[in-house]
């Protein structure tokens, strides 16, 4: 596991235009200089989003990378959704932290519905309390 | 001079790159209210803009990060964001170096701060500028509470920055406005995102108006994770506001969650002259639950 090497190039190449007309000539070529896995290798060039936040990526990373390949945004959040279901809770980073376990699960613990996180945004507050 | 204006307000990039897809009614009530918090900004008749923001790994990553810094360049730009996926164009954003350096040295006496002389925006900064400077003619002094990759900022840290903020800019000739962005409850960029905790939000902003110290202060970066997101780190920006505030008292001019701007949007203001212009308190020019 190399979460801060991922991040590390996803930062740099959110914020360098040179950067990212690299990865899109060669994006094995451009990763290169960076400690990774196979699986981290793979889930950049692919791309997989799924893998990168269950791998731990944070989001305000994460969405910048899916803006870069034009995935829009209520896609973004399904593919992190997809991640989860495939590959299981959060490994590490700022969402492990005190054990991110899915958007139902999560929602469940706060006594709210996920109604509203399908992306469309206009299902009004979640809470049910409110 | 004494500080001439303080506020905080929602930076969220959903709020000007997914507009076309919000309710019109709220989505302009929100406007109109960052509109008013333009005119009232202008009004102050400020010589600079300190700018509290709770960047996203822009300038500042874990392989050095800042639990606070301050800009120090004549020139500034952004976004770093896509324009199209952020709904703002890139532009050249007004600095004044001269400005920027007393006011870090003066921070610099009551808390420790780096500086950096570049600082590309992204949108916790550029969303309040598309609404409070349109025209980017004020000069703006970027500030940053590392809210994003932890180990975070203590809040009291932030607290007693934004004190040092306040006594700074008080011992200079220039007219120095505060604005906070952030927050509050929030799962910006996760599958949560679109989840807002209005009650909590409520509470929190109840807090705020107040300018209650020992309340603001006693959230806990574990509870406020697990009720009101990672997003809720960044209440750290409003603390601070607070804190430059003196302990004047605030009024929420609009708030109400707009999920696919992914967060419950805030305007608020505090009344810095002492007197109290307004009933303190949440005043819910939003939707109600």
């Amino acid at each position: 596991m190399s979460l801060y090497h991922v991040q590390k190039f996803l930062y740099e190449l959110n914020r360098d235009e040179a950067v990212q007309a690299a990865y899109h000539t060669d994006r094995h070529a451009v990763i290169a200089p960076y400690e990774l896995t196979d699986e981290e290798r793979g889930a950049l060039t692919e791309p997989d989003i799924g893998l990168l936040f269950h791998l731990g990526v944070n989001g305000q990373i994460l969405m910048h990378f899916a803006a870069l390949h034009q995935i829009e945004w209520s896609d973004y959040l399904q593919r992190m959704r997809d991640g989860i279901a495939t590959h299981g809770p959060v490994r590490e980073g700022v969402y492990a932290m005190t054990g991110y376990e899915g958007v139902d699960a999560h929602a469940e613990k706060l006594g709210q519905s996920s109604q509203a996180t399908d992306g469309t945004g206009n299902a009004g507050t979640t809470n049910q309390e409110s | 001079m004494p500080l001439v204006f303080a506020g905080v307000c929602s930076h969220a990039p959903g709020i000007t790159g997914r507009s076309d897809q919000a309710d019109p009614n709220i989505r302009d009530a929100f406007y109109a209210a960052f509109d008013q918090m333009r005119q009232d900004l202008e009004a102050a008749k400020p010589d600079a803009l300190v700018i509290v923001a709770a960047e996203h790994f822009a300038n500042f990553f874990m392989n050095n990060m800042p639990s606070f810094a301050l800009g120090m360049a004549d020139v500034y730009e952004g976004p770093i964001e896509d324009p199209g996926w952020l709904g703002i164009e890139k532009v050249t954003v007004p600095g004044n170096r001269d400005i920027s350096e007393r006011l870090i040295k003066g921070v610099m006496n009551h808390s420790d701060v780096s500086y950096a002389e570049e600082w590309r925006f992204d949108h916790g900064i550029m969303v309040p500028l598309h609404f409070l400077t349109p025209r980017y003619d004020l000069p703006i002094i970027p500030a940053n509470i590392n809210c994003q990759g932890p180990p975070l900022t203590p809040l009291p840290r932030a607290w007693a920055f934004g004190e040092a903020i306040r006594t700074a800019a008080d011992a200079m000739p220039e007219r120095i406005a505060v604005v906070g962005t952030g927050g509050i409850s929030h799962w910006p960029a996760t599958p949560d995102s679109g989840k807002i905790n209005e009650p909590w939000d409520r509470e929190f902003m109840d807090r705020w108006c107040r300018n209650d110290k020992d309340a603001l202060l006693s959230y806990d970066d574990n509870q406020v994770y697990a009720e009101a997101g990672q997003g809720g780190f960044e209440i750290r920006t409003f603390l601070c506001i607070s804190a430059a505030a003196g302990g004047a008292r605030g009024t929420v001019h609009f708030y109400a969650p707009i999920p696919i701007f992914s967060v419950g949007c805030t305007v608020a203001t505090y009344q810095l002259d002492g007197a109290v212009q307004a009933p303190a308190g949440v005043v819910s020019a939003g939707a109600q639950p």
